[in-house]
């Protein structure tokens, strides 16, 4: 253990909350998640609230003129305020419902993109992005003209913000970066390069999709222009995320899917759209996701977003401990205390493959590959790595199987 | 633990293969080169045939970087392939391949032991034309190289 304080939190305490987290696997193998970084599990109120909605409460939104309308119209919205809070948005109407972080940062690149950047304009994003903050802004360049380049990363895993200053032209309208690396599991300075940014004359935006579900995420404290994340990274169901947009921005795009809801009036020549946030939100949204989105927000204020944070570097700094002990383990990114709970590695002489398949014959679940990544991987210079990623109901005795299976995979492998 | 489970995958002959390939190498008199990945882990494989007048392969190597399973399944396949002719190795269906790979696979592991497999079918369709290697543009490197990262994703 790397520290002698108490850890912040109780995880057995929390792990009764989680019934997928008691799952015995092979037969005998206790269920080791450490793949939280792709999705976290539920907790029974999540899971809960979704049936009681779905039993008793749930009708569309925004629609009826009927009791469970209002209904399920009032939780859709108490889940958008607990959302705004959440975040720290000064105004409900930012908080735009999208099906995750993918979706919102395709709604950004569609409609203000499209709106707003010709041949010539430039969009500067990383090289640690994950593929859902980069092939968006590849797609806008080929229709625009635009151009992407790219803030480089250091071999020590962390942004090179020495280059950015050089980086920052007149040309540049948008600055894309991720709040906290998906492989690297590194934490940016975000309010440094939303500064930057702005003084460049350029807007941000923010990939919050891992920082979103370890510590605070406060978009005014940011100053971010744009902010998406994804609700089942962080207890909620699929199938929702957040967009945050400033009010003013997002009164000034085009509206990006048509359909229900986003419009004011449609007549046989056209349409006036809505209002805020309906505007962005075309169809019937995500509702009960949204709702069980709320009430993942309950459940992780009350255990603390600060608490989780600092345990899951807690067990960053473990499994950096005893990964170490194991041998030929090489680690991707900064050293631990600049991590959010993402530990990525190499094994000597071993696919990542091949020891993401040992370790699940033990119980351990991890992920293998380039985690939607390839080109930080191209400049890490490997082609597949594999990730441990945890979270608040993670336990110290599960860092340990993750070693033991690896001694496993090297016995395999006689390595 | 003990290391009973991983013997269904990870068996002695597919460890064999893996730590001692069959013809893991460049094939100098080459007539038949292709190469193809995946890019979801980043295998790649390059498959290199000598195929005579009689239409039979003489020599069938491979190179490449990959998983223990892509790499044993190549170098049990470059063995398969040899004294074959086209006809036969073109008739060498994927299940035919996944039973020379003896061990069970999931559905996610078969997409590896089938690549040498796939490229293998693809390079009865490659010939090399006057010593320009159209399978073979990209470097194939050896344990350390780079990602080589594909156009399929």
């Amino acid at each position: 253990m790397a520290s002698t304080d108490a850890p912040p939190l109780d995880a057995n305490r929390y792990r009764q909350d989680f019934p997928i987290l008691s799952s015995v696997l092979h037969g005998d193998q206790p269920l080791v998640y450490l793949d939280n970084a792709a999705t976290t599990q539920r907790p029974r109120c999540v899971i809960e609230k979704i049936v009681e909605v779905y039993e008793r409460q749930y009708a569309n939104v925004h629609r009826g003129i009927h009791w469970l309308s209002d209904q399920s119209t009032d939780l859709f919205e108490e889940a958008r305020e607990k959302t705004r809070r959440f975040i720290n948005a000064p105004l409900r109407e930012e908080v735009i419902f999208t099906t995750g972080a993918t979706g919102a940062i395709n709604l950004v690149a569609r409609s203000w993109g499209d709106a707003n950047l010709q041949a010539g304009d430039e969009i500067l994003v990383t090289e640690m992005e994950h593929h859902s903050n980069l092939v968006p802004w590849h797609q806008l360049a080929e229709r625009s003209g635009c151009r992407v380049k790219f803030i480089p990363i250091t071999d020590e895993g962390r942004l090179d913000l020495e280059q950015l200053p050089a980086l920052l032209t007149e040309k540049t309208k948008l600055v894309a970066f991720t709040a906290v690396s998906n492989v690297l599991g590194t934490i940016n300075p975000v309010v440094e390069i939303v500064e930057q940014a702005h003084q460049a004359g350029a807007l941000a935006l923010v990939d919050a999709a891992q920082s979103a579900p370890h510590g605070r995420n406060d978009v005014q404290a940011w100053n971010a222009d744009f902010v998406a994340f994804s609700g089942h990274k962080m207890l909620a169901p699929s199938g929702v995320g957040i967009l945050y947009g400033r009010a003013s921005l997002l009164d000034a795009m085009p509206p990006f899917l048509g359909g229900g809801s986003m419009i004011h009036r449609v007549t046989m020549d056209g349409f006036e759209p809505a209002e805020l946030p309906a505007k962005f939100e075309a169809g019937t949204p995500p509702i009960v996701s949204a709702i069980g989105l709320g009430a993942a927000i309950d459940y992780l204020e009350d255990i603390g977003v600060d608490n989780i944070h600092h345990y899951a570097q807690m067990l960053t700094q473990q499994a950096h401990d005893v990964l170490e002990e194991v041998g030929g383990v090489r680690f991707f990114g900064p050293p631990p205390a600049e991590k959010a709970g993402i530990v990525s590695f190499t094994l000597e002489g071993i696919h990542a493959h091949d020891v993401a398949q040992i370790l699940d014959q033990y119980g351990v679940a991890i992920r293998a590959g380039h985690h939607c990544a390839m080109p930080l991987h191209k400049r890490l210079g490997v082609a597949a790595s594999n990730r441990a990623s945890f979270y608040f109901y993670n336990t110290p005795e599960e860092i340990d199987a993750l070693a033991d299976g690896l001694r496993a995979a090297k016995r395999v492998f006689r390595r | 633990m003990s290391s009973r489970k991983e013997e269904e995958i990870y068996q002695e002959h597919v460890l064999d293969h893996f730590e001692d390939p069959y013809h893991r190498g460049e094939l100098e008199h080459r007539t038949h080169v292709h190469q193809g990945d995946n890019p979801l882990c980043g295998d790649q494989i390059c498959v290199q045939l000598k195929i005579d007048a009689d239409q039979r392969v003489q020599e069938a190597w491979f190179t490449g970087d990959g998983c223990c399973i892509s790499l044993a399944s190549a170098s049990m396949l470059m063995q398969a392939l040899e004294g074959k002719t086209v006809d036969e190795v073109r008739a060498f269906t994927a299940e035919e391949m996944l039973e020379l790979y003896q061990a069970r696979l999931t559905p996610n592991r078969q997409k590896c032991c089938l690549l040498s497999w796939r490229v293998s079918q693809a390079a009865l369709f490659s010939p090399v034309q006057d010593g320009v290697d159209s399978g073979n543009r990209e470097p194939v490197g050896g344990e350390q190289s780079g990602p080589h990262l594909g156009e399929e994703s």
